[in-house]
């Protein structure tokens, strides 16, 4: 759909004297930033009368990217002194050091017919120097948002070092209804709750879907038969099939393997629920585990290589990991309370859980041997965290108390900060978050 | 003759099944419990080969403790009145659903319904009820039949619900 016509140089590019501030404009998101960093967007250059209103809006979803992220602050228009006219024009960086803004974008939009080109420049206002080159994405006017999330994207990874993650899709469960009748149905959105779609109708109970690496692909539960089954959804066409599950057998909590060619997940038979994989195309199955407890919830880590997991085998739900091959399992949760939901970071330094403690529910993260345990949410019941493409925000399901209880989305940093719900409407719970975009 | 009334009854049954049974739900499968449909209320309380003697009179469903599958006492005489029912009644089959309270996880809790649900099935099997009869399947805490955020609510949401369909009208 879109192409990057110049190379992107991933920031570090400063060279020279520094004058304000102390180095090149940087922010290193583990040092626990308290303080944004600032930043002007200029309404983008309309090259053309047709392009005036989609670079009105797309420069306003590069600030509400940047902004929505509590890591920058805009400096308003009005705040402006000099404006800029021309995407060619010198930059006056005097004029931006003025009002304190430390990063500048400037972009410039042409649209002709429904084609849409968009070009940006990012400044470092202090240094007055252009961080990275200038970049250009080319695509079609309904896919406006996606160029805008494309340049917040490249302006974050650039000030930050790290991978964006704003061209991003969430698939998750849409919910209408009361608790007692509660309609669910499969929907997909932009990161930011824009582009909803719907995948499956509410004739049945649909749960906790999960994207293949690449996108391309839904696996979730389904009741449609009245047992709980796993179904694989292809999101372009919508067509599914369902796992081959023996008679008796109930499949669910299923998750793709990093190649997207493998799934695994939980099987109930006879009351007892382990883990098992199963080959999306020879059909063949592995089990994984084999104990009287409950095992559920798989995931693995970024190099396929292991699976954490939960199981209530100490007595209570608590957090394991295994071979992904099975065998001997060390458990890494002993804090207090249960421990369900594990979801291993994108960047496998993490994982991230729900935690059941005293009557509250949190979401958490803790390293991969249990240390360093980290609370970042607490309410009557939050579950079901996912990562961003990058691993620096989590996304979950907040259910609100009581006869008139309905399931929102919100997502938190993993420090904790930045707790905000995803603004669509009507009920959501269960998202999984799907890559970066091509 | 006798096989068309039965035909009718089922119909019926099944049109009233969302009405009847708190466990059903109006709109396709969402909460049918699959296979046969079940066949709710039917017929009279009083009358004690019918399905709503089955549902009301005897109980169509066990409580439990929070986190456990352990049948109670007085869940294991509900049982004992459903096994003696069963064997009675050869013609019902049963898809015994388990179902948890909204404290917990969704996954979890699934596999916390389906260790209810098996529970009573191999405690009817002890009973002598023919384990082919009855089915297992768990919605975890996807259908509450109390909507509170309480104990009170919770403590009957924590369930296995024995739900009664026709083996084959042939049969």
């Amino acid at each position: 759909m879109m192409k990057r016509l110049l190379t992107l140089l991933v920031a570090l590019m400063l060279a020279g004297p520094v004058l304000a501030q102390n180095g090149p404009l940087r922010l290193r998101i583990t040092d626990g930033v308290i303080e944004p960093i600032t930043f002007a967007v200029p309404s983008f250059e309309a090259e053309s009368p047709q392009a005036q209103q989609v670079a009105a809006d797309l420069s306003r979803l590069v600030v509400q990217d940047l902004a929505g992220t509590g890591l920058f602050r805009e400096v308003p228009a009005t705040a402006f002194i000099s404006q800029v006219s021309s995407f060619a024009q010198p930059v006056a960086f005097a004029d931006w050091r003025a009002i304190n803004a430390q990063a500048l974008i400037v972009g410039a939009v042409t649209v002709s017919g429904n084609q849409l080109v968009v070009r940006f420049r990012l400044y470092d206002v202090f240094s007055g120097q252009e961080l990275g080159e200038g970049l250009q994405f080319a695509g079609t006017t309904a896919g406006w948002r996606r160029m805008g999330h494309k340049v917040a994207d490249a302006v974050y990874s650039r000030i930050t070092g790290e991978g964006g993650y704003f061209d991003s899709r969430v698939v998750f469960v849409s919910e209408a209804g009361p608790k007692d009748n509660r309609q669910k149905r499969l929907a997909v959105m932009d990161y930011d709750g824009a582009n909803l779609q719907f995948l499956t109708d509410s004739s049945t109970i649909v749960l906790a879907p999960r994207f293949s690496p690449n996108g391309d692909r839904v696996l979730y539960t389904s009741y449609e038969s009245g047992f709980p089954r796993i179904n694989v959804l292809n999101v372009a066409n919508v067509g599914r099939q369902q796992l081959t599950t023996a008679p008796g057998e109930m499949a669910f909590s299923p998750r793709f393997s990093r190649d997207g060619r493998q799934v695994t997940y939980s099987l109930s038979n006879g009351g007892n629920t382990d883990i098992y994989r199963t080959d999306l195309s020879s059909g063949q199955h592995v089990r994984l585990t084999s104990a009287p407890s409950i095992e559920t919830a798989p995931s693995l880590s970024p190099d396929g290589s292991q699976i954490v997991f939960e199981s209530d085998r100490s007595g209570s739900q608590q957090l394991y990991i295994m071979s992904a091959n099975g065998g001997e399992a060390r458990r890494i949760s002993f804090g207090e309370g249960r421990y369900g939901t594990p979801v291993w970071s994108p960047r496998g330094d993490l994982v991230a859980f729900t935690k059941q403690n005293a009557g509250r529910f949190h979401i958490g993260v803790m390293r991969t041997d249990g240390s360093e345990e980290r609370l970042l949410t607490s309410s009557f019941l939050d579950e079901g965290p996912t990562w961003s493409p990058n691993g620096r925000v989590i996304m979950f399901s907040r259910e609100t108390q009581g006869a008139g209880g309905t399931s929102s989305m919100y997502s938190v940093d993993i420090s904790g900060r930045n707790l905000k719900a995803v603004p669509i409407q009507g009920g959501a719970s269960d998202p999984s978050w799907g890559p970066l975009q091509p | 003759m006798k096989m068309m009334t039965r035909a009718t009854v089922v119909l019926l049954a099944l049109a009233t099944a969302a009405c009847t049974n708190p466990d059903r739900f109006g709109g396709g499968a969402g909460g049918a419990g699959g296979a046969g449909g079940g066949v709710g209320g039917v017929g009279s309380a009083s009358d004690p080969a019918s399905p709503a003697y089955f549902n009301q009179t005897i109980g169509d469903r066990v409580l439990f403790a929070v986190d456990t599958s352990t049948i109670t006492p007085e869940g294991k005489a509900i049982l004992d009145g459903q096994a003696q029912w069963l064997l009675t009644n050869a013609d019902y089959r049963s898809v015994i659903e388990g179902h948890a309270d909204e404290q917990g996880t969704r996954e979890y809790n699934i596999a916390l319904g389906f260790r209810r649900a098996n529970a009573v099935r191999e405690y009817l099997v002890s009973r002598g009820v023919p384990a082919g009869r009855l089915e297992v399947t768990s919605y975890g805490k996807e259908r509450p039949i109390e909507v509170c955020s309480q104990e009170s609510c919770y403590a009957k949401n924590r369930r296995a619900v024995t739900v009664l369909s026709f083996s084959a009208i042939t049969s």
